[in-house]
């Protein structure tokens, strides 16, 4: 019995220490836990309404809207354009940022500029680099062509003139450049760091043992590197399955280029179907957060481990 | 020595492939430059055209006439959303860093039960699809009189900054010696003195990071601005969308990539002249930066 209040007198003593940290943090958990969580559950019950006029939380559908979504027409041509920008999106960017990291491991004259030329597209938003990017991927034929199709036909390749995001299978891969150009510094800059922090010990060691240069990558350094692979995929993965400034900057709403991010908008702003926006939203919370979740768990738990 | 060195070396073929290599190097590294600078290319060289140079058929030629014709409509046409993404980003990026520090500070230096589990929440809130919040934040927005203001898309940015600005305070602060805080503790310091006392004086990198990187993504936002921005709060890149985006046919070349240009500029600057803080405000996106 003494011991038990001894232990709350002692926890109470322990609270002492931690209870004005907790304080001090409360707004943010409490802005976290509304306009994060709640607004999350709130928006899922939105989904689950079954009302496609006004924004309601109430009335339970169980669901129905969610299944429904599969038969409109442009929602199964939304995400097979989702799945394919990913694709090519998350492989090119990871390719080109550790083949361009891979160059300039062993330090290049000149290194600094080259990074700032690679990264600055990060610091340019999709809406600006659009503009552009829908001038030079203008699908005309070479005859009255600008952008990279009037340049192929200048260097007599017009072959390879093509009507970039306006093809109707694989127009989302050209919509993947303009992510690519943007990314792929980003990958650059991870995997550069990634590289250099491989022990040089370990890489001389391999050396000694005769392993050539190829070998002491293959073998020492690419196995370093799982972790900045997983978090490049995790991170570009996460950025594509949520496109949209990007689409609405080079094609607007078009259904040739529709992906779930932008059928939320148009069921919200165009179709006035709130339900239906919601019900896409949370089709994207749940692709993100299978992707993100045991990432985030995993992390933090090494963190803490280590 | 010589044994370790001539053991080390690779037979005669792999030295003539890591030859022709280290001259490839930087060649293939050259290309990339130039694919990755032809869009501000194109940009430039296009803003500066007058009018009548900015047609198709000259489209990859340096101007005969340089003009900033098409920098001056691009001003007049974006100048109020350029105000607004000052107001907004400005304001946004000054709150998140002070909340984030506050943050960052508790949960890596005065934890309490369950922080771990209060930060994995927090860092989930950084990667949600903003789409998954919209319906009921505008909703929200409107009950609280904010919809369609600039005070609105503050409020929005700083509370959906939180995680990446805590990471971020949090990351550098565990670098800072346990042994510090609990000096200040054993004087009789509080949370707050020991904040103002310890912390604050050593957090400037973390604060140039933190609010150059909410500078960024709240100058470069633009789904919030368009779910719940007003015409007279819109920021510049809900007004370059309208005027050069994909739905602007009326808008001239010169001035669609001056429009582009210029709405990119402010970003750009800090990029190029505060580089180094923007990258670490990139490797703790990372979180394991």
């Amino acid at each position: 019995m003494t011991g038990g209040g001894k232990g709350r007198r002692w926890n109470l003593r322990r609270s002492r220490r931690w209870l004005p940290g907790l304080l001090l943090v409360s707004p943010s958990i409490v802005a976290i836990g509304l306009f994060v969580y709640g607004l999350i559950f709130w928006n899922t019950r939105v989904a689950l309404s079954g009302k496609h006029d006004e924004v309601s939380p109430y009335g339970f559908d169980k669901g129905k809207n969610f299944v429904d979504l599969w038969h409109q027409p442009s929602w199964p041509g939304a995400v097979k354009h989702a799945l394919l920008f990913t694709a090519v999106f998350v492989l090119g960017a990871l390719l080109l940022g550790a083949f361009l990291a891979f160059l300039m491991d062993k330090g290049i004259r000149g290194e600094a500029s080259f990074r700032v030329v690679y990264l600055f597209p990060m610091a340019v938003s999709f809406i600006a680099s659009g503009v552009v990017w829908r001038w030079l991927m203008n699908p005309a034929p070479p005859q009255r062509a600008v952008g990279f199709n009037q340049l192929f036909d200048k260097l007599h390749l017009s072959g390879l003139a093509n009507d970039w995001w306006q093809d109707p299978s694989w127009g989302m891969a050209a919509m993947a450049l303009p992510a690519i150009w943007q990314m792929s510094g980003y990958v650059m800059a991870l995997y550069l760091a990634g590289f250099r922090s491989v022990p040089e010990e370990l890489r001389e060691a391999a050396r000694v043992d005769g392993a050539s240069e190829w070998k002491v990558y293959r073998y020492v350094v690419f196995p370093q590197l799982r972790p900045v692979t997983l978090s490049a995929l995790i991170i570009l993965g996460h950025i594509s399955l949520k496109v949209f400034d990007l689409i609405m900057a080079i094609a607007g709403k078009q259904i040739i280029t529709y992906v779930p991010a932008i059928a939320t908008y148009v069921e919200i702003f165009d179709r006035h179907d709130p339900a239906n926006g919601a019900t896409i939203a949370t089709y994207l919370l749940l692709a993100v957060a299978v992707l993100v979740i045991p990432y985030l768990v995993w992390s933090v738990r090494t963190e803490r481990n280590r | 020595m010589t044994a370790a060195a001539s053991g080390a070396r690779p037979p005669a073929g792999a030295g003539a492939a890591a030859r022709t290599l280290r001259i490839a190097r930087p060649v293939v590294l050259l290309a990339f430059v130039i694919l990755f600078l032809i869009p501000v290319y194109v940009l430039v060289v296009t803003s500066f055209k007058p009018l009548q140079e900015a047609d198709p058929s000259s489209a990859w030629n340096l101007p005969h006439h340089w003009s900033t014709s098409g920098w001056s409509s691009a001003w007049d046409a974006l100048k109020p959303g350029l105000e607004n993404s000052v107001k907004i980003a400005v304001t946004g990026s000054l709150i998140s860093a002070v909340l984030g520090s506050l943050n960052g500070y508790v949960l890596s230096k005065w934890r309490f039960p369950g922080a771990d589990a209060v930060f994995t929440l927090f860092l989930f809130g950084m990667f949600i699809p903003y789409q998954a919040v919209m319906i009921p934040l505008a909703g929200l927005l409107t009950n609280m009189g904010l919809v369609g203001t600039i005070r609105g898309l503050v409020l929005a940015h700083v509370v959906y900054g939180l995680p990446i600005c805590t990471l971020i305070f949090r990351n550098y602060y565990v670098t800072i010696p346990d042994e510090l805080i609990e000096a200040a503790r054993v004087d009789g310091a509080g949370i707050i003195r020991t904040y103002w006392s310890i912390i604050v004086p050593v957090s400037g990198p973390a604060f140039a990071v933190t609010v150059i990187w909410q500078f960024t993504s709240m100058w470069n936002d633009f789904l919030f601005a368009v779910f719940l921005g007003a015409p007279d709060s819109w920021p510049v890149t809900v007004m370059l969308n309208n005027t050069a985006g994909s739905g602007a046919v009326a808008v001239q070349y010169n001035q669609q990539m001056a429009e582009a240009l210029l709405a990119s500029l402010p970003t750009l600057l800090v990029y190029l002249l505060l580089g180094r803080f923007f990258m670490r405000g990139l490797m703790a996106g990372a979180l394991k930066g």
